[in-house]
């Protein structure tokens, strides 16, 4: 009876539908992947490749000789002579329009040739020092230091304050609750775009101007991450807490010892949300940060494409290394990430 | 801990495997926290619990709300609001001040309004097409029976780049030696510097926010199609009706909630345009071509030549009550949803 319904429902030919709804996500799919990976595979090219055009689709290096008499490695070519014979040359000088060339095999016969008549040879390359170079080149490795140390503080501040205020919200009853709960809520519609201006005035009041802990301080209480935990915490059954306190638990170990653990599932949420929101933050940082040395990750990027020469090599290489944290949380708690967004409505 | 350890074994479990530091760590706080208790009370434990929550959203957003509104009627280039004199309504006047309303250059603060047209145009576009690709995509995704998680997770993941990242893979993506003309070299013969001309980048800003934004909407609408129970499209099925009057007389009526919240929601946002922007266009160029509100606001209070606070937050408090107003619409579309 069951497999006689389903084989009407679905009488087992695809559909044109079927089709078209594969073809609409399979192209969005090189949609959202082709830029993306279209800066993984420059970042790995040499600063000669990155401003080649067109431009080639696998990262290359001029292939180069070591020629007997010559002091630096020579980049090799393929002289196509006017009679159509090709040859393998390697490259001594240019100038202008004229090539001066040698044969490998007789390293020491020089002759010029035109240079329309010469190909270079490319061979395949992964320039990983567009890597490691701005490690010594930028203060690369503060940026990255200072955005871990900004992501770690402010992510457990989170989860400690935010699942405090959440404890008190949905486990007491006392003068005030529901006021302190609508006005934790009601930040949620103030953007930081609206507010910037005076918010810095604080932290310049405060002596927290270009100081990572005026980036930290500002961005620790969540209403997301209140009401994510209070809500977790409404389903925590009230007769634990009760049994805590017969066998005379202070409040704060009750807390500690009780909720907190058992609230693990949404501290994990709230610990993702946290670390992806100050991973990522911009326009905070921004505006806080006005030295060098204080910089975050997305600031230092940002400030080095505004540079008059823009090296991409490097900045698409850190852009990479930018991306990669949140690519591999993402891969690893991609459930809990799109399953949080769902049922919550933040981001 | 006797009785609470027979109903949540996991917290024991997890004590006693952490080991007796741990513990020792936890009574450094728990000691204090006892003590203050005992003079206190337990009744007054949950202000202690709430208060760093709610000192801190003081200093920084109840604080700032009234200062905001307290800068914009004063002037000055004096950061500290007690140095800065009292101008009256003399900011927004200078920012309303215009021949026509259209047309930004016949304004006192033309900068202002070729930002609220720009963000105007950017929020009407992004609104539009985000909807559009996102609706289309939950669609396709809910169709789909095999791959959906995958695909779901493809579209979902621009959502959790940063601005920068977006902002300079897209430029990357764009530029004169990049990827697109390459393309274009190769079967066109021609090269456009998409950035450096005023359609071009105004349309690449929209399409990256869609780009970047989408896979958030789109699972908030997947969501709500997933609600949608499976019996009414079977008993349409039973009655013959084609998928496309299925689309329009079911799921489209029984969206709707859904679909107003996010476009309020997708309002919201975009009129606070700022980040992927801002990096992608190297700072609203070229000119002021794609040059925002929020933009307007942050260069006239940070640039070292302006500092017109009280400018700034003139033009902040206006937006801020485009965007309550937006809000408001929406906890009233939220809730009429859910009746």
């Amino acid at each position: 009876m069951i497999a006689f319904l389903a084989r009407t429902r679905h009488p087992g030919r695809t559909d044109i539908t079927d089709w078209l709804a594969w073809g609409w996500a399979t192209l969005g799919t090189l949609v959202v992947a082709i830029p993306i990976a279209w800066a993984v595979i420059s970042s790995l090219k040499t600063e000669a490749e990155i401003n080649s055009f067109p431009p080639a689709l696998v990262p290359r290096a001029a292939q180069t000789i070591t020629v007997e008499g010559q002091e630096k490695p020579l980049s090799v070519w393929i002289r196509t002579a006017p009679d159509g014979s090709e040859q393998t040359v390697a490259l001594v000088r240019r100038v202008g329009l004229s090539a001066t060339v040698l044969d490998p095999a007789k390293p020491e016969e020089t002759f010029r040739v035109p240079v329309t008549e010469l190909r270079q040879l490319k061979e395949f390359h992964l320039q990983f020092s567009n890597y490691t170079e701005p490690m010594k080149q930028f203060d690369f490795l503060r940026y990255l230091w200072n955005t871990v140390f900004v992501t770690v503080v402010a992510t457990v501040l989170t989860l400690l304050l935010n699942s405090m205020a959440a404890f008190a919200l949905s486990k007491y009853r006392f003068a005030g609750r529901n006021a302190m709960f609508a006005l934790i809520l009601s930040t949620m519609m103030i953007p930081l775009s609206v507010i910037m201006v005076p918010a810095f005035m604080v932290i310049v009041g405060l002596n927290l101007a270009d100081n990572l802990w005026g980036v930290i301080l500002s961005t620790v209480s969540t209403p997301t991450g209140v009401f994510l935990l209070r809500q977790y915490m409404l389903t925590i059954p009230d007769d634990l807490i009760e049994a805590a306190r017969v066998d005379a638990a202070s409040e704060f170990r009750i807390y500690w010892r009780i909720v907190l653990p058992l609230c693990a599932p949404a501290l994990a949420v709230l610990a993702i949300f946290s670390v992806i929101w100050r991973w990522n933050d911009f326009l905070w940082p921004l505006i806080v940060l006005s030295s060098p040395e204080n910089y975050t990750l997305q600031i230092g990027l940002s400030s080095l494409q505004g540079q008059f020469n823009v090296q991409w090599h490097y900045i698409l290489a850190m852009t990479v290394v930018t991306l990669l944290p949140v690519t591999v949380v993402f891969i690893f708690l991609q459930k809990y990430i799109t399953e949080g967004v769902a049922s919550s409505g933040v981001k | 801990m006797s009785a609470p350890a027979s109903v949540a074994p996991p917290a024991v479990i997890r004590g006693e495997r952490l080991g007796d530091g741990l513990d020792a760590a936890m009574r450094v706080v728990e000691v204090p926290m006892a003590a203050l208790q005992r003079l206190l009370g337990a009744a007054r434990m949950p202000y202690v619990f709430i208060l760093p929550n709610m000192v801190l959203f003081t200093i920084f957003v109840f604080v700032p709300v009234g200062l905001a509104i307290a800068y914009a009627f004063t002037g000055g280039t004096n950061l500290l609001i007690w140095d800065r004199p009292y101008v009256g309504l003399e900011n927004f006047r200078a920012l309303l001040d215009c021949g026509s309303y259209l047309e930004p250059s016949t304004c006192r603060y033309n900068l202002f309004w070729t930002a609220v047209h720009n963000t105007w145009w950017y929020t009407l576009l992004n609104t539009l097409g985000t909807l559009f690709f996102a609706l289309v995509t939950a669609l396709v995704l809910n169709r789909l029976t095999r791959g959906r998680g995958f695909f779901r997770a493809v579209f979902f993941y621009p959502v959790l780049l940063s601005p920068v990242v977006v902002g300079l893979i897209w430029q990357w993506f764009l530029a004169r030696e990049g990827l697109l003309n390459g393309f274009l070299t190769d079967w066109f013969d021609t090269r456009i510097i998409f950035l450096l001309d005023v359609g071009w980048s105004r349309v690449w800003v929209v399409y990256v926010s869609i780009w970047f934004h989408m896979g958030f909407f789109m699972l908030i609408i997947l969501a709500g199609l997933q609600a949608i129970p499976r019996d009414i499209y079977e008993a349409a099925e039973i009655d013959g009706t084609s998928q496309w009057r299925q689309f329009w007389c079911l799921t489209l009526p029984l969206l709707m909630p859904n679909l107003l919240v996010v476009t309020v929601l997708l309002l919201i946002r975009s009129v606070q345009v700022f980040d992927e922007a801002w990096v992608l266009t190297n700072g609203g160029g070229p000119g002021t071509a794609n040059t925002f509100i929020v933009q307007f606001i942050y260069q006239t209070a940070f640039s070292p030549d302006l500092r017109l606070y009280g400018l700034a937050s003139a033009a902040s408090v206006l937006m801020g009550i485009a965007l309550l107003a937006l809000t408001l619409s929406q906890l009233w579309l939220a809730k009429k949803a859910q009746v």
